[in-house]
């Protein structure tokens, strides 16, 4: 049996080797901070020699999405990975491959907004991944690793579900994940597919007409109203499909607990050390952690949240997915929100405190 | 002696009546057919002096919609 | 007399059968169709129908995937150079080419159009510039020219209000990457002639690996510019050719 390949190394680092151990065949992405070191590492293992990965710089991350539009769109395992802002010049290409139905992959290294913001981390783009930041009635699969090792895992896991679905899925990391140094099992290298193996599994792809079938046409335009509202049924069908079938969470410490904190990503890892000191104070508190904030857990948590004194959600912005667990739990508990803007991370006193005053105490 | 003879077909459902044929034709063959339209409510045009036709090609070469379709055969007088 | 030549074997030119029979929706008259007609006998005469993949715009050509019976991917308004990267990059032996107008091109693209050019990128760019911008009802465009009148520079268009008509081909030949930059235009069978044979250069170009290739089509929009087809090219003729020369401005092919 092989030897497991464990390291110390970065999230985005292990972004970059995952995605060249899962076969990924091609990055096309542009410089930000906090999320650089994904091209860094790339251009420094040079998989186009090994693999034969392609990795290119582009020019900006509008040229960026509209590659991977391109590649995933001729039935290629194409990514890009940016931060905040430039995700948010993303959404035109985003929206324009949830229309035409393209399986692109990106990564969101979070930092601290509106705007040009702060490299600091934040958890602030959770509207704008879950809202859909472009246009139209569309969702994007958006995983929320809270570990360097589930950067590694979710890097196939995304180009599996965005192929499953024909649709965009991104990984919505932040600064700290980005940036932390952990220990990682990096998966086996897998071959990347190969010219015919992609036109078999991608027979909607554009590989290149050949006489056996119709052309095939990647577009997100339909002109005729009762044939875009038919595509956008369609849509919407598959995106009930994926809520049916696709929620991914986790719950720590929920048997006896008596409150639930709701976090996700790096806010998840404050959490548990919250939920740790607060357990020491007698507090029966647990921990719900959504891994797929869309399709959201909302089942599970309305489940869990039942009888529960309520419900803290913390999360490193203003209060957004706050907004869901409050829809999914209807008013049957409360539902309180704690978050640090400006790129500030709490400490898990913080959180503890925020614990205390809003929902046991109240 | 031999001579070039030509014939063009136009496809007149096809055709948008734009009459960049009837200015590229050097023998000036073809003309708007008089108070017609086609399905789509364009004018067409024909080869109105059909017999003047040498099978150039200049006409379907400039043709947008690729309309017409030509014919030439050497023809002994 | 007539039926005698109209057979098969008297055959010399008919619609190329990649170029199918769907009625296209261009106005009467207008350039998109004749380039569209040029590509599909190239495409053709290549034999590369199973392996070619365009690149369409968002401007009137953003139905041409229609018109033509290969793969084709819609780009974002101006996004196509970076769709026509990627796949290219991806799938090498692929012949790639985007067809775009000066609105997508020149304007919103620019930067797309000068990095995929400035790489080398083993594509060829087709670029319709009728100066508007035809698909949305005839606005200025980058390369309308000054004291043209446009639904958004009514009075004419000046240096003051405006600025100048910007001549993007002339940029593209100064880039290291390119091997092939060429205007033509296709108003009469010569210049149709030689726009065909700029484009097969630029094709066999990008297929031997050789860089990227830029070929602008000088052309018209009659309805944009409110002027019959003929008068279009007319007009096109005096006014256009003046400023937007004909000619190769960088041929490194050696093809």
């Amino acid at each position: 049996m092989a030897e497991k390949d464990v390291r110390l190394m970065k999230g985005n680092e292990a972004i970059a080797y995952a995605a060249i151990r899962c076969g990924a065949d091609g990055y096309f992405g542009y410089p930000i901070t906090p999320q650089s070191e994904v091209l860094e590492t790339l251009a420094l293992l040079k998989p186009w020699e090994t693999t034969g990965m392609v990795v290119l710089q582009a020019e900006s991350e509008v040229a960026s999405i509209n590659m991977i539009y391109g590649g995933a769109g001729a039935g290629k395992r194409v990514f890009t990975s940016s931060s905040s802002p430039g995700i948010a010049l993303m959404q035109e290409g985003i929206a324009y491959m949830a229309g035409a139905e393209i399986p692109g992959v990106f990564v969101n290294v979070q930092r601290g907004g509106p705007g040009l913001g702060t490299i600091q981390p934040s958890q602030s783009d959770y509207f704008q991944a879950t809202r859909g930041g472009g246009n139209g009635d569309y969702y994007v699969i958006t995983l929320a690793p809270n570990s360097v090792q589930e950067m590694a895992d979710f890097m196939d896991l995304a180009f599996e579900l965005a192929f499953k679905y024909r649709n965009p899925a991104m990984i919505l990391s932040d600064g700290v994940i980005g940036q932390m140094m952990e220990k990682v099992v990096l998966p086996e290298q897998k071959p990347r597919r190969t010219a015919e193996q992609i036109i078999k599994e991608c027979p909607w792809a554009t590989t290149g007409r050949t006489k056996d079938r119709q052309p095939n046409i990647m577009t997100s335009l339909e002109l005729k109203p009762e044939v875009m509202e038919s595509r956008n049924l369609h849509l919407q069908e598959k995106y009930q499909t994926i809520r049916d079938n696709e929620v991914r969470y986790e719950t720590q410490q929920m048997d006896d607990a008596d409150c639930m904190i709701v976090a996700f990503g790096s806010a998840a890892r404050i959490a548990e050390k919250a939920i740790e000191l607060a357990r020491e104070e007698g507090i029966k508190v647990g921990l719900f952690r959504p891994i797929t904030l869309w399709p959201f857990p909302e089942k599970q948590i309305k489940e869990m949240a039942q009888g529960k004194k309520g419900v803290l959600v913390a999360e490193i912005n203003a209060g957004q997915m706050v907004e869901d667990v409050k829809l999914a739990i209807n008013g049957a508990v409360p539902v309180e929100h704690f978050g640090r803007l400006g790129g500030i991370v709490p400490d898990p006193e913080e959180i503890v405190n925020a614990l205390k005053t809003k929902i046991i105490n109240r | 002696m031999a001579k070039m003879k030509g014939a063009i077909v136009v496809n007149t459902d096809r055709c948008k009546g734009c009459q960049l044929c009837i200015v590229a034709c050097p023998q000036k063959v073809i003309a708007l057919a008089q108070k017609k339209v086609n399905v789509h409510g364009y004018p067409y045009v024909e080869p109105a002096m059909a017999e003047l036709c040498t099978g150039c090609t200049s006409c379907a070469i400039v043709c947008p919609d690729g309309c017409i379709t030509v014919y030439r055969k050497k023809v002994e007088e | 007399m007539n039926n005698e030549i109209i057979s098969q074997e008297n055959l010399v030119y008919k619609k190329p059968s990649l170029m199918n029979d769907t009625p296209m929706h261009y106005c009467p008259g207008c350039s998109h169709g004749v380039v569209h007609k040029l590509v599909a006998e190239i495409i053709e005469e290549m034999g590369m129908e199973e392996q070619t993949i365009g690149v369409c715009p968002v401007g009137c050509a953003v139905f041409a995937y229609r018109y033509l019976d290969i793969d084709w991917q819609e780009a974002a308004h101006g996004r196509a150079p970076a769709v026509a990267t990627a796949v290219k990059r991806l799938w090498p032996e692929r012949l790639v080419f985007t067809y775009q107008g000066d609105g997508d091109l020149a304007c919103i693209g620019t930067a797309e159009t000068i990095h995929a050019l400035n790489r080398g990128e083993n594509i060829t760019i087709i670029f319709i510039n009728n100066a508007i911008y035809g698909m949305t009802g005839g606005q200025m465009a980058p390369t309308t020219l000054i004291g043209q009148k446009t639904a958004t520079c009514p009075y004419g268009r000046t240096p003051e209000l405006h600025g100048f008509p910007l001549k993007i081909t002339e940029i593209a030949a100064q880039l290291e990457g390119t091997c092939f930059v060429t205007r033509q235009s296709v108003e009469s069978v010569a210049s149709i002639r030689k726009t065909k044979k700029a484009i097969r250069k630029a094709f066999e170009a990008s297929m031997q690996g050789k860089g990227s290739s830029l070929v602008e089509v000088v052309s018209t929009c009659n309805s944009g510019w409110k002027l019959s087809p003929v008068k279009a090219n007319e007009w096109m003729k005096e006014n256009m050719f003046k400023f937007y020369e004909k000619g190769d401005l960088k041929d490194t092919t050696g093809l």
